[in-house]
C-alpha cells in the first residue's frame, strides 16, 4: 500500500456566532493560508481538494460551491465533496494518493451550525416517514442512550460530568476551542437536566468553525513536514438506522472500524464524541486502555464545528505526532444519530 | 429566513401496509430473517438486506425500554407540553419504536413501564396516527372503532426549518453601499479585477478583496433570456429579461432584470442604466435597484464583451 | 490508467417516471441495485463497500439519506460514501467507486446515485435563494439559457440546432424501455412550436423532471474475470477524470469552461486516446437543454470551436452516424438529478458490454461518460471499454 501521511493541519477558532457566512469562505480563506504556508505549498500544488459540509445545515442547496471560491479555484483544480464531515473528505482523497492520481491532497470541512436550529435540522437525519414526522432532535436521542448506558450500569452521571470536567480543563490549552474553564463535577451536577438524563455540560455546544488537512504521499511527504503523521490505518463503517433495533450503549461501526484500522496500541486518541456519554462509550468500542490519553485538545465538547469537527480530530491527533507527544496516535470521526456512522484513522510517527 | 415545504412521500409497499394498518388503530411489525420482530417494520432486513416476508400485528401495548425527558417541546414535535421521549418495545415484537410518552413530569416515567397508544381523532395514515403513548395506568379512552381504510399509499410532511443569514464583510459593505444609492464593487489585489457583487474573496485567488470601487449604474447586457415560465417562489411577473449586466469598469457582469421595453428589444450588447426605486424604499439589498433600461445609445461591439461570455 | 485496473461488473437503473408513487426513497434505490445485482450475478452480501450520490437533500427533505437507508442499500457493516457535486453527482459517483478499486481498497464497490423528485418541486429547490440576492434567478433553465444565447452568438450556429437535437434525444428515449419521456413522434416542427420557456430555450429542448435511481457494480480485475467467466461481459474503466472551476469569475468562459476542456483533455490523455472523433464509438453526454449537445462537443474536443453545430446538423449524432450522442435519450428524456450523471457512465458502459438492447450502437468498443453540474463549474467524466487496454 502507497504509504501517505499527514503534513499539515489548521483549525479557525470556534466561535458560538462567527462573523461568516454559510459558505465558509470567511472561515476558510485564513486556515488554508496557514497550512499552505506552514508546508511551503502553494495552492497549484495540491493534486486533490475533497470537502465535507451539509446543505441541511447551511440552510441552502449546493452550499458547498460557494466555498470553492476560498481556495481560487483557477486554473481548475481536481476536486470533489462529501455531504458528510470533513473526516470522509479526507478518505476520499486518500484514496486518490493511493490511485497514483495525485501525491499531495487537502481536505476541508466547515459549518455554521449558528445560522439554524441545529437540534430540530438533525431530526432530518432520522427515518423520513416513521421518525423524521415527530422531529426527535438530536439531544433527545442522545439521552435515550445515556440512560440505557446509566441503567445498564456501564457508566454514571458523574462519570459523565467527569468527562465535562476533563475537557474543560484540556481546553484551557487549546487556542481553537470555545468552552474552557476549571470546574468540578459536583458543581456540574447541581445544574438542571437540559433533557433528562443529559445536562447542558454533557452536550457539545453549538458553534461555527472550519479545519483543513494536508496528506502526502511518501515522496513528498518528508520535506513538507519534520515529523509527518504516517497513516497506518484508515477505515469506516456504518450501522443500521433503526435505532430501536441495535444496542445503541455499543457501536459496532466503531469497533469494527477500530479494528481494520489498529486501534489497539495508540498513545492518544481524539474521539469525535458530542455527548460526554459518548465518549465513554467509544473508548470502550475501540478498545483504549486507561493509558490512553483522550481528547487532550478538549474535545468537541469544548467546540463541535458540525462537518469539521471529525476531520479535526484526525488533524489533533496528527499533531500530537508531529509535536513529539505521542508515537501512535488515533482520530475518530462520527457521524448520524446515536453514533451511527463512524471512521478511524490511525498514524504514527517514524525516525 | 425560512424554507419550508410539504413534502409529499410514496410510501411503497411494506409501508403502505404499516400506514393502512395504523389508519385502523392497527400496529403492524416486520418478521425478519433471524425471526425478530421488528416494530416499526423495516422496508429491508439489517441482516439479509431482503424485504420482510410477512407483516404481523403487535402490540398495541407496550413496554418502555428507555425514556428521556423533553423539558421544552421544539415545534413539530407530538405535544407542546413537557413530555418524554421512548423506546417502546410492543407487545411481540423483539425491537423498540420510538415515541412520545405523555407522562405527566419525569416522575412518572420508568423504564420498564407500560404504555399504550393515544389515537387521534382522524386517522390518517402517518405515524402521527399515534399521537403519543400514554401510560397504561391512565384512565382508558372511550375507544370507537374506527371506519376500515382505503389502503394508504402517500404521506404529507411538512418540513419547516428558519434560518438567519449573514452578509460577508464584503457583501455587507455592497448592501450597505446600494442603501445609500451607490453600486460598490472590489478589486482583487492579486488579479486587480473589480468584482460587484463584492464577495469579500476573489474567486480565481483565493485571497481577501478589500480594496473598494465605485462603479456608475450604467453598463451593458452581455447575454439574457426571456422567462416566460412562471414557477413557486418567484417573484416578477413573466414575461421579463434576466439580463448579465457588465456595468462600466467592472470585470464581471451580474444577474439583473432589464425593464422598460419590450423583451424582444433586448440585444446582446445594449446598453443599460439602472433604475432605482423611490429612495424612501431602500434598504440594504439589491432589489433598490428595479431594473435596468435601454439607454438608448449604440450597442457595444460584440468583440468588447465577448470575453465575458 | 490510474492503480489497479477496474470494470463495470453490472448496471442497473428504475423506470424513471415523473412520479414514482409506487415506491419508497428505499424502494427506488432497490430497483435500480437489484437490477445491477441481478445483471452482475452478484448478491448484496458479495458487496464490500458503497458510494451514494445524489444532489441537494432539500429536494426530498430528507438530511443526509444516505444514514436510513444504509439498510436498504446492504451497507450495513460496511464502509458508505456519500457524494454531492451537484449536478455532476452521478459521475463523481462512478469516479469515486472507481477510485476504491483502482486504489486496492475493495474487490467490489456499489455506486447508486438517485433522486426522488417528486417529494418536493425541483425548481422550488433549486431557486431558494438566501437573502441579499436579487431574485432574478428562474431555476436552471433561467440560469443557462443566457449561455445558451451567447453559444449560438459565438459559433454563429443556425437557430434549430436546439431543435435537432431534442428530436434526435426524444425518440433514441422511445428505444429505451426505462427512459421516462419517449416520444417516437416528435418532429421539428413540434419541437420548435412548442412554448418558449426562457428564450431562447423551448419547452421541448428541457429536460423532465424525475424520479429515479442507478446503480453500477464495480470490480478489480479477479472479480472481473469471475464475472467474464459466468458468462457475462464487463466494460473496462479505461481513464477517469474530475474537474472544478469556481462558480463565477471575471473572464469565466460560460459557453466552453476551462473546468470541462481541461477534464476533457486529461481524460483523453489517460485512456491514450489522441483523436476522440475518430476512436470513441458513442458518448453519453449531459444534455439537460438541447443546445448543451453542441457545446460539450466543442468542450469535449470532438469538434473545433463554433463546430459543434456542424456534427448534429449533418445527423452525425444520430445513431448509426460518425458520432451517437445519447443513444439512451440522455438528460432530455430522463432527470432523476442525483443520478442523471450516473445514468450517462452507465449507459456508456452498456453500450461497450453490448447490452443496450434496442439503442445499442452497432460494434461500440470505446465509449464516453460524461457529466456536469452546477454552474457549469463541476466535471467528471470515463472512458469504458470492451478490453482491458
Amino acid at each position: 500500500m502507497t504509504e501517505v501521511a499527514v503534513v499539515g493541519f489548521a483549525q479557525s477558532p470556534i466561535e458560538r456566532r462567527g462573523d461568516g457566512t454559510t459558505s465558509g469562505v470567511e472561515m476558510l480563506v485564513p486556515i488554508f493560508h496557514q497550512v499552505l504556508a506552514a508546508t511551503g505549498l502553494a495552492k497549484q500544488d495540491i493534486g486533490f481538494w475533497c470537502s465535507g459540509s451539509s446543505d441541511y445545515l447551511a440552510g441552502r442547496a449546493f452550499s458547498f460551491v460557494q466555498a470553492v471560491d476560498a481556495i481560487g479555484a483557477f486554473p481548475p483544480i481536481a476536486e470533489s465533496h462529501v455531504e458528510m464531515d470533513g473526516a470522509w473528505a479526507l478518505y476520499e482523497a486518500w484514496v486518490k494518493i493511493l490511485t497514483g492520481e495525485a501525491d499531495i491532497a487537502l481536505a476541508y470541512g466547515f459549518g455554521k451550525s449558528s445560522a439554524g436550529e441545529l437540534r430540530r435540522v438533525l431530526a432530518l437525519q432520522l427515518d423520513p416517514y416513521l421518525l423524521a414526522p415527530l422531529w426527535p432532535d438530536s439531544v433527545s436521542i442522545a439521552a435515550l442512550q445515556a440512560r440505557l448506558g446509566i441503567e445498564a450500569g456501564l457508566w454514571t452521571e458523574k462519570d459523565m460530568a467527569q468527562v465535562a470536567v476533563r475537557s474543560r480543563a484540556a481546553a484551557l490549552s487549546n487556542p481553537q476551542a470555545q468552552l474552557y474553564a476549571d470546574v468540578r463535577a459536583d458543581d456540574l451536577l447541581d445544574e438542571p437536566y437540559l433533557a433528562d438524563p443529559l445536562r447542558a455540560h454533557d452536550c457539545a455546544p453549538i458553534g461555527d468553525g472550519a479545519a483543513v488537512v494536508i496528506m502526502a504521499s511518501a515522496e513528498r511527504a518528508n520535506e513538507l513536514c519534520e515529523r509527518p503523521a504516517w497513516i497506518t490505518g484508515f477505515e469506516h463503517r456504518i450501522d443500521s438506522a433503526q435505532l430501536g433495533a441495535r444496542d445503541l450503549t455499543t457501536a459496532p461501526s466503531a469497533a469494527g472500524a477500530g479494528r481494520a484500522a489498529g486501534a489497539g496500541r495508540v498513545d492518544v486518541a481524539e474521539l469525535h464524541a458530542p455527548f460526554t456519554h459518548q465518549e465513554i462509550l467509544l473508548r470502550g468500542a475501540l478498545g483504549l486502555g486507561d493509558d490512553v490519553r483522550v481528547n487532550p485538545s478538549g474535545g468537541v465538547l469544548a467546540g463541535n464545528p458540525m462537518f469539521a469537527a471529525g476531520l479535526a480530530r484526525i488533524g489533533l491527533a496528527a499533531r500530537e505526532i508531529s509535536t513529539g507527544r505521542a508515537g501512535r496516535a488515533l482520530g475518530h470521526a462520527t457521524s448520524g444519530p446515536a453514533l451511527q456512522q463512524n471512521l478511524v484513522c490511525v498514524m504514527e510517527a517514524r525516525s | 429566513m425560512e424554507i419550508g415545504f410539504d413534502y409529499t412521500r410514496s410510501l411503497g409497499p411494506t409501508l403502505s401496509q404499516f400506514m393502512t394498518a395504523l389508519a385502523g388503530r392497527r400496529i403492524l411489525g416486520s418478521r425478519g430473517a433471524d425471526g425478530r420482530v421488528h416494530a416499526p417494520p423495516f422496508e429491508y432486513d439489517p441482516v439479509t438486506f431482503a424485504p420482510p416476508a410477512e407483516l404481523v400485528e403487535v402490540g398495541p401495548q407496550g413496554t418502555v425500554t428507555t425514556w428521556s425527558w423533553a423539558g421544552t417541546p421544539l415545534d413539530g414535535q407530538p405535544l407542546a407540553r413537557p413530555f418524554a421521549w421512548a423506546l417502546i418495545r410492543l407487545d411481540g415484537a423483539d425491537t423498540a419504536m420510538l415515541h412520545a410518552v405523555d407522562a405527566g413530569s419525569p416522575a412518572a416515567m420508568r423504564t420498564g413501564m407500560r404504555v399504550r397508544p393515544r389515537w387521534a381523532d382522524s386517522p390518517a395514515g402517518h405515524i402521527r396516527d399515534i399521537t403519543c403513548f400514554e401510560p397504561c395506568t391512565a384512565p382508558a379512552p372511550g375507544r370507537e372503532q374506527a371506519p376500515r381504510q382505503e389502503p394508504v399509499a402517500m404521506m404529507t410532511t411538512p418540513v419547516r426549518l428558519r434560518y438567519e443569514h449573514t452578509a460577508s464583510p464584503g457583501e455587507t459593505a455592497y448592501l450597505h453601499g446600494l442603501a445609500a444609492g451607490r453600486l460598490l464593487g472590489q478589486r482583487c489585489p492579486a488579479c486587480g479585477k473589480v468584482y460587484v457583487p463584492s464577495r469579500g474573496v476573489c474567486p480565481t485567488d483565493g485571497v481577501a478583496t478589500a480594496e473598494q470601487v465605485e462603479l456608475p449604474g450604467t453598463g451593458i447586457v452581455t447575454t439574457f433570456c426571456v422567462v416566460n415560465v412562471p414557477f413557486r417562489g418567484q417573484r416578477v411577473t413573466p414575461p421579463y429579461v434576466a439580463a448579465a449586466v457588465l456595468l462600466d469598469g467592472a470585470d464581471i457582469p451580474f444577474q439583473h432584470l432589464v425593464l422598460g421595453c419590450d423583451p424582444g428589444e433586448v440585444r446582446m450588447g445594449m446598453r443599460v442604466k439602472a433604475v432605482w426605486k423611490p429612495r424612501e424604499q431602500w434598504g440594504t439589498t439589491a432589489e433598490n435597484i428595479e431594473c435596468f433600461q435601454p439607454t438608448g445609445e449604440p450597442d457595444a461591439t460584440y468583440e468588447s464583451y465577448a470575453h465575458h461570455l | 490508467m490510474s492503480g489497479q485496473p477496474a470494470a463495470v461488473l453490472g448496471v442497473g437503473q428504475t423506470s424513471h417516471r415523473t412520479r414514482r408513487s409506487d415506491v419508497s426513497i428505499a424502494g427506488l434505490c432497490r430497483e435500480a441495485v437489484d437490477r445491477a445485482l441481478a445483471d452482475a450475478g452478484l448478491a448484496l452480501t458479495d458487496v464490500d463497500a458503497v458510494v451514494v450520490g445524489k444532489a441537494p437533500d432539500l429536494f426530498e427533505g430528507v438530511m443526509m439519506p444516505e444514514l436510513y437507508l444504509a439498510d436498504a442499500l446492504g451497507a450495513t457493516g460496511k464502509p458508505l460514501l456519500r457524494v454531492h457535486t451537484a449536478g455532476s453527482v452521478g459521475g463523481a459517483t462512478g469516479n469515486v467507486a472507481a477510485s476504491l478499486v483502482q486504489a486496492g481498497r475493495h474487490r467490489r464497490v456499489l455506486a447508486v446515485a438517485f433522486e426522488k423528485q417528486s417529494e418536493s418541486n425541483a425548481m422550488w429547490a433549486l431557486s431558494i435563494m438566501p437573502p441579499f440576492s436579487m431574485p432574478v434567478l428562474a431555476g436552471a433553465g433561467g440560469y443557462f439559457a443566457p449561455h445558451i444565447r451567447a453559444y449560438i452568438r459565438r459559433s454563429g450556429a443556425p437557430e434549430h440546432i436546439g431543435a435537432l437535437v431534442a428530436v434526435k434525444d426524444r425518440r433514441n428515449g422511445s428505444l429505451n424501455p426505462y427512459a421516462h419521456l419517449r416520444q417516437p413522434d416528435i418532429t421539428l416542427e413540434s419541437v420548435r412550436s412548442s412554448p418558449m420557456l426562457w428564450d431562447p430555450v423551448r419547452y421541448d429542448e428541457t429536460c423532465p423532471s424525475s424520479d429515479g435511481a442507478c446503480a453500477v457494480i464495480i470490480g478489480d480485475r479477479a472479480a472481473a474475470e469471475a464475472t467474464q467467466a459466468s458468462g457475462r461481459p464487463v466494460a473496462w474503466i479505461r481513464a477517469t477524470a474530475m474537474r472544478t472551476e469556481p462558480t463565477m469569475f471575471a473572464g469565466k468562459d460560460h459557453v466552453n469552461p476551462r473546468a470541462g476542456a481541461d477534464c476533457a483533455a486529461a481524460l483523453w490523455r489517460r485512456a491514450g486516446i489522441t483523436s476522440p472523433i475518430d476512436e470513441i464509438d458513442v458518448a453519453e453526454i449531459y444534455v439537460p437543454f438541447s443546445w448543451f449537445e453542441p457545446m460539450w462537443l466543442e468542450n469535449l474536443g470532438f469538434a473545433g470551436p463554433g463546430e459543434g453545430w456542424r456534427l448534429t446538423e449533418a445527423g452525425e449524432t444520430q445513431i448509426g452516424g460518425r458520432l451517437p450522442v445519447n443513444p439512451s435519450g440522455g438528460v432530455l428524456c430522463s432527470n432523476p438529478i442525483g443520478a442523471s450523471g450516473l445514468l450517462r457512465f452507465a449507459e456508456a458502459a452498456l453500450q461497450v458490454m453490448g447490452k443496450a438492447g434496442d439503442h445499442q450502437v452497432e460494434g461500440a468498443r470505446t465509449a464516453l461518460g460524461h457529466a456536469y453540474g452546477g454552474g457549469s463549474q463541476y466535471f467528471s467524466m470515463w472512458v469504458v471499454a470492451a478490453t482491458p487496454d
